[in-house]
């Protein structure tokens, strides 16, 4: 250990405006700009404060039509500027995909290189507070199939503070996924917390027994599973994929070669999703270091629905993390 | 829902006594699992259970004597509904020291006839560390889910039996049994004699090159892993038998059922008399050291009584090697429904002559019992001529 850091208390949302102040103070041509961002200070309060402190040409309200702002910030983006876009939840980012998807992740490659786009789009993902159906699904396995993106999920604090600015330094256009369970998240981070690399997947918990493959808000969930598992005598290595586009697929890979079993946890739907591409990557390069057919643990495949028993039912929870972990090391 | 029944374990065997339940009602069983104990007339031997499940209520108690195909238990398949009206009548119906129509049809289907080649389900995991051990997965057993092979399983056969525990307490088949055996062999002899018109060939092999191909080999050897003559000879006959296939296999309905795998029963004699000749599995696969090895654990097992069901079933061709006690030529009978039976005599120094010149050279003479409905003499004699050359490139074995 080098010299204790100073450290504070924050807390998720905190981690990201001050991501935001960050980046502001950095860089005159970074800007925000979204439904909400100025006057109301957010949706979810993460940009309270900012108009007071940079000003209407900086801190943007739009107006409820995510096609042209992404296409305003795409714009920007082209003239030079440094954008970061908020959506308010990723449902509505569907309005904005033929920006995001024809030009945004395009523009690179239909100019044959002389243009690239330098945006930074934001936008809550998941499900966990009542928001019902049409404001609470994780899409973001979606987005992550498109070539000419990288897709972010920043889960700790560390990340939500440090993940942002490393994307504003990117040349080609980064969406960062924000669970909106996890900004009332408490915990610590160094005073002088800062950028940190998004091309890498973590190690969150080492474990010789079975590994455990996740991101975001779900990252808490397998954390906490694994802790209940150790207790009788389970070890699970979590690692937190942090990054959807590109996957790091080397730490999950020598990690599966290290335990022989992989569980794939993902709040996304499991049809055609994430874990199954994931699932495929195993079979395709670790094959031969298999013990069990690969599990997977994502939400249940209907709307995810209003009523909190019925939303808690539908989601991946710490339990069936744990009895699913458990049917895996039942065996030899 | 499975039914586990009294095993066939052999053509000569019509019933069986149940000796000991090894896992009890109500208890997860694996297949592959030793479910029971089950005495013959060829002794005692462990039973195995195809099935995953739960094992029910037993229908026979330990002591009773049953007839071949006899269920003894159910089991019920995970997931799958409970006994019910579908359950067959108990076994105090069917037994009976009196042969009756139901006692006498399971006999006939008991015969054994090649199971059509089935995949082994195990991880890749495990196969890949099965492949690094140079182990055959058809020998080891699996935990995992439907009872595939998992890593933890290759690693636990990869270790020295001396360091394992006999799981159940070692059986001692009572003197009465002894009797028995003498019984099922006069009882497979005498149906060979009847119904198999046998014809014999043979032939002198000079073993010499053979012989020293294994001293050179054996001086790199630790003592523990050398390699004896019988084995060499074991594996050039499942290789002339991979040449010849009308040998190696069975008569069943009047034709002749040849057999892809090569399990050869290795003739082995107890020492407080009777014989017993459990099978090698997929002999010409193994190189010498399997085979050697899979020879020094028959030997142990068979002498401890602690044989699988499995081995005594399914031999497609039967070895007699009668050389340690001076033999000079074994004129076998086939052990039915087999169609061959080769023997060894002892290795000795002859007199050779050979290219006008008069030498002294290690023999040892080898012969063929086969059976006239299944092969005629003169593919016998290219199997003969197979195993000659086969022996002398020691190399390849």
């Amino acid at each position: 250990m080098s010299e204790p850091e100073a450290m504070k208390k924050t807390t998720y949302r905190e981690a990201v405006r001050e991501a935001l102040r960050d980046a502001l103070l950095r860089d005159e041509r970074v800007f925000l700009m979204g439904e909400d961002v100025g006057h109301y200070g957010g949706c979810y309060a993460v940009s309270k404060g900012l108009l007071e402190e940079f000003g209407p040409e900086r801190i943007r309200d739009t107006p409820l039509s995510e096609l042209g702002f992404v296409g305003a910030g795409i714009g920007s983006a082209l003239g030079g500027m440094r954008p970061i876009v908020e959506i308010m939840t990723v449902n509505f980012s569907l309005l904005a995909l033929d920006q995001i998807l024809n030009n945004a992740a395009t523009l690179l490659h239909m100019s044959g290189g002389q243009f690239n786009v330098p945006l930074v789009i934001r936008m809550a993902t998941g499900a966990g507070k009542q928001l019902a159906a049409q404001h609470a699904h994780s899409l973001e396995g979606w987005l992550a199939h498109i070539p000419g993106l990288r897709v972010l999920t920043p889960a700790t604090l560390e990340d939500a503070r440090g993940m942002l600015w490393t994307a504003l330094e990117d040349p080609d256009p980064v969406l960062i996924f924000e669970n909106n369970t996890l900004y009332n998240m408490e915990g610590t981070l160094p005073e002088n917390a800062g950028p940190v690399d998004i091309a890498t997947a973590r190690v969150r918990r080492p474990g010789r027994d079975l590994t455990i493959i996740t991101y975001g808000a779900s990252l808490f969930k397998a954390l906490e599973a694994a802790e209940t598992l150790a207790r009788e005598g389970i070890e699970a290595e979590v690692i937190d994929l942090r990054s959807l586009r590109p996957l790091d697929d080397a730490t999950y890979l020598s990690s599966i070669a290290k335990t022989h079993r992989a569980l794939i946890v993902d709040e996304d739907w499991r049809s055609g999703s994430l874990a199954a591409e994931i699932s495929a990557r195993i079979m395709e390069q670790a094959f031969y270091e298999l013990d069990l057919p690969v599990a997977r643990l994502c939400s249940a495949e209907v709307p995810i629905p209003y009523a909190r028993h019925m939303e808690e039912a539908a989601l991946p929870q710490a339990e069936k993390i744990v009895a699913i972990a458990k049917g895996m090391m039942s065996h030899g | 829902m499975a039914e586990f029944k009294m095993p066939s374990l052999g053509a000569d065997m019509e019933e069986g006594t149940l000796v000991e339940w090894l896992i009890q009602p109500g208890e997860r069983v694996k297949r592959g699992d030793i479910v029971a104990a089950v005495e013959t007339q060829k002794g005692l031997f462990e039973i195995e259970s195809f099935e995953d499940g739960i094992l029910g209520e037993p229908q026979v108690s330990p002591g009773q004597t049953v007839p071949v195909g006899t269920v003894l238990a159910m089991i019920q398949a995970d997931g799958a509904p409970s006994p019910s009206e579908e359950s067959p009548p108990p076994a105090s119906e069917q037994q009976g020291t009196e042969p009756s129509a139901t006692t006498q049809a399971p006999v006939v289907a008991a015969i054994p006839v090649p199971a059509p080649s089935q995949r082994i389900a195990a991880s890749p995991a495990a196969r890949r560390r099965a492949a690094e051990l140079g182990l055959d997965l058809a020998g080891i057993q699996g935990s995992g889910p439907d009872g595939a092979i998992q890593l933890s399983d290759v690693e636990q056969a990869a270790r020295p039996a001396s360091g394992e525990a006999p799981p159940h307490a070692v059986l001692t088949p009572s003197s009465a049994s002894r009797e028995g055996m003498r019984q099922a062999i006069a009882a497979a002899m005498s149906r060979a004699n009847r119904e198999i018109p046998h014809y014999y060939l043979e032939t002198d092999i000079d073993l010499s090159r053979a012989l020293l191909w294994l001293e050179e080999e054996n001086r790199k050897r630790p003592i523990r892993e050398r390699i004896l003559p019988a084995a060499l000879l074991l594996k050039a006959v499942a290789k002339a038998l991979a040449a010849v296939p009308e040998l190696n296999g069975y008569w069943l309905d009047n034709r002749l059922q040849a057999s892809v795998a090569i399990h050869i029963g290795f003739a082995i004699s107890l020492r407080d008399g009777g014989l017993i000749t459990p099978a090698i599995h997929n002999v010409d696969q193994l190189n010498l050291s399997e085979l050697m090895k899979a020879m020094a654990d028959l030997i142990e097992r068979t002498r401890a009584n602690r044989l699988r069901g499995s081995e005594m079933t399914d031999a497609t061709v039967t070895v007699t090697n009668l050389g340690d006690l001076g033999v000079k030529t074994v004129f076998g009978v086939i052990y039915p429904p087999q169609v061959a039976l080769v023997g060894f005599g002892r290795i000795t120094e002859r007199p050779w002559a050979e290219n006008g010149m008069l030498g002294v050279r290690r023999c040892v003479t080898a012969t063929l019992a086969a059976d006239h409905r299944a092969s005629d003499g003169h593919r016998g004699g290219q199997f003969l001529a197979a195993l000659d050359r086969f022996l002398q490139t020691p190399d390849d074995l």
